[in-house]
């Protein structure tokens, strides 16, 4: 299970990736192994104001369709058009090209209420152990 | 992502088993069963042009024996046993009066006096009461389902690591036909029949004995590429070949005729449960239709959504999926049957979205047993 220690974890496996102005959202390693193949993205409208932990767009496997929450507020900056004809990047390269989207968070502090990998790591053990 | 393993769902025989062969589970009627092993893509694929596995045992299993055992099934069915011989097997949907569906099952006849039919998991205990309820002069129905695992061996390179398996010619065995062995996994009974719409067999045999079937089964068919195949896999099969399954096309709330099932309907018999109501409804006319449609635009119309023309919603799906053979977005429904011609453009109600589909010619997948299979 890979967990970049570089980036910021929601409870809902999301990863986020801090940068100058914009950060990069897509779902974890432990998120594309417990989804499986992914068939079909709906990816945001770049523009959008999204809210923390809404939902912002959908990942659907052969099996149903899953939500894909915001992990903070912001606006949509830019998509990753190619998972439209290509959406096995997502199992494929989760933190690389298999990203969902850009945004301009909005309330940076938020990024504080998210999880680091340690504790991501934390909460994923304790899951399978339930 | 939510784990739907719930602490009330029965286990299968096999479940050590899949657990080793890395299964990620979920529940199927009732059972804890394995969804996948490493990918929906890769087992569909598998049984596409090589050998899958599936454990099955899920399913229930009656035996039905007696003098007027034959008789009796031939009123609980709507397709008519005298079409079959010993050695065959026919499926048949079980209808209520009102001609809605109690179930779908295969009738396997062993000899005039003795049947086993098999039956969905879900439907165990409904089918069981039924058809005790439906029962005159003598016949003995019994509940086998937990002494009998059930195995299904689907592909292309099937027949062959059967036949290695098993010791046994099994080039003669046509589809819905089977053979009864004693082997060293105890009495089984092979039948060339399966939910793939591949070439493909189903394998019933005593529960004591499958982890060693199993065994066996993967030591010889490792040469031939033998995948374990789980649920999710099975259920892109049977959708892009338009198998149905019950609880999704079939209910009590559709008839047979409804569902495309008219061949399945024993006309000539001089009656059977339901008979009344599906002649009336011949006459009538049916007034909702399953049709297959795939999709236009991005996304996958799955069960519940709309079906719509225009702002008027004219039925609703009951299976879609992203078809792995011809990577096209697939679904099952009911439609209005003034809307249910091959080419009528429709809308599917995605997300409050409307998504352009259109019916298309079923079954979607044309490959595998498809081109020459044969209805009984």
């Amino acid at each position: 299970m890979m967990i970049p220690s570089d980036l910021k974890y929601a409870k809902t496996h999301e990863w986020i990736r801090k940068a100058e102005g914009c950060s990069t959202v897509g779902i974890t390693d432990y998120a594309q192994h417990e989804i499986s193949d992914v068939v079909f993205v709906e990816l945001p409208k770049v523009g959008a104001v999204v809210e923390q932990g809404k939902s912002v767009c959908i990942v659907e496997s052969v099996k149903a369709a899953f939500d894909i929450y915001a992990p903070v507020s912001g606006t949509i900056k830019a998509i990753n058009t190619l998972l439209e004809s290509d959406p096995a990047l997502i199992n494929q390269e989760p933190y690389q090209k298999g990203w969902l989207f850009d945004l301009v968070p909005s309330q940076p502090s938020q990024f504080d209420s998210l999880l680091s990998k340690d504790q991501y790591e934390q909460m994923i053990r304790q899951g399978a152990a339930s | 992502m939510s784990d739907s393993n719930s602490v009330s769902s029965k286990t299968l025989p096999l479940h050590e088993r899949h657990q080793a062969c890395g299964a990620h589970f979920g529940t199927f009627g009732g059972w804890t069963v394995p969804l996948y092993y490493t990918s929906i893509l890769e087992e569909h694929e598998a049984v596409r042009t090589g050998t899958g596995i599936f454990d099955v045992s899920h399913m229930g299993e009656f035996d039905v024996e007696g003098k007027d055992a034959g008789k009796v099934i031939n009123r609980w069915i709507t397709n008519d046993l005298s079409k079959i011989s010993p050695g065959q097997a026919i499926y048949s949907p079980v209808c209520f009066e009102n001609g809605g569906i109690v179930d779908d099952v295969i009738v396997y006849l062993f000899h005039p006096e003795k049947f086993m039919i098999v039956v969905n998991a879900s439907n165990i205990e409904k089918d069981f009461n039924w058809f005790r309820s439906h029962l005159v002069g003598e016949v003995k129905l019994t509940d086998q389902s937990s002494q009998i695992a059930l195995l299904a061996i689907q592909g292309p390179k099937s027949r062959d690591l059967m036949a290695q398996v098993l010791s046994i010619d099994l080039s003669g065995l046509s589809y819905y036909h089977f053979t009864s062995l004693e082997s060293r996994f105890g009495s089984i009974t092979v039948s060339a029949t399966g939910y793939t719409g591949e070439e493909g067999f189903e394998l019933f045999c005593p529960v004591g004995q499958v982890k060693q079937l199993w065994d066996e089964l993967f030591r010889i068919g490792n040469s031939f590429g033998l995948k374990p195949v789980g649920f999710g896999a099975r259920d892109t099969l049977r959708l892009e070949v338009k198998n149905l399954l019950y609880g999704h096309e079939m209910s009590a709330e559709t008839t047979p005729l409804e569902a495309g099932l008219g061949w399945t309907i024993g006309w000539t018999k001089e009656e059977f449960i339901g008979k009344t109501a599906l002649v009336a409804q011949r006459e009538k006319g049916i007034s909702k239709k399953l049709v297959g449609f795939e999709l236009l635009d991005r996304g996958i119309a799955r069960e519940g959504y709309a079906i719509k023309i225009g702002s008027q919603v004219i039925g609703q799906v009951t299976s879609g999926t992203f078809s792995p053979s011809l990577k096209k977005n697939i679904s099952l429904g009911y439609v209005d049957v003034m809307h249910s011609k091959i080419g009528q453009e429709i809308s599917i109600e995605i997300r409050g979205r409307n998504t352009r589909a259109q019916i298309i010619k079923t079954p979607f997948y044309q490959g595998g047993r498809s081109a020459k299979q044969v209805k009984i």
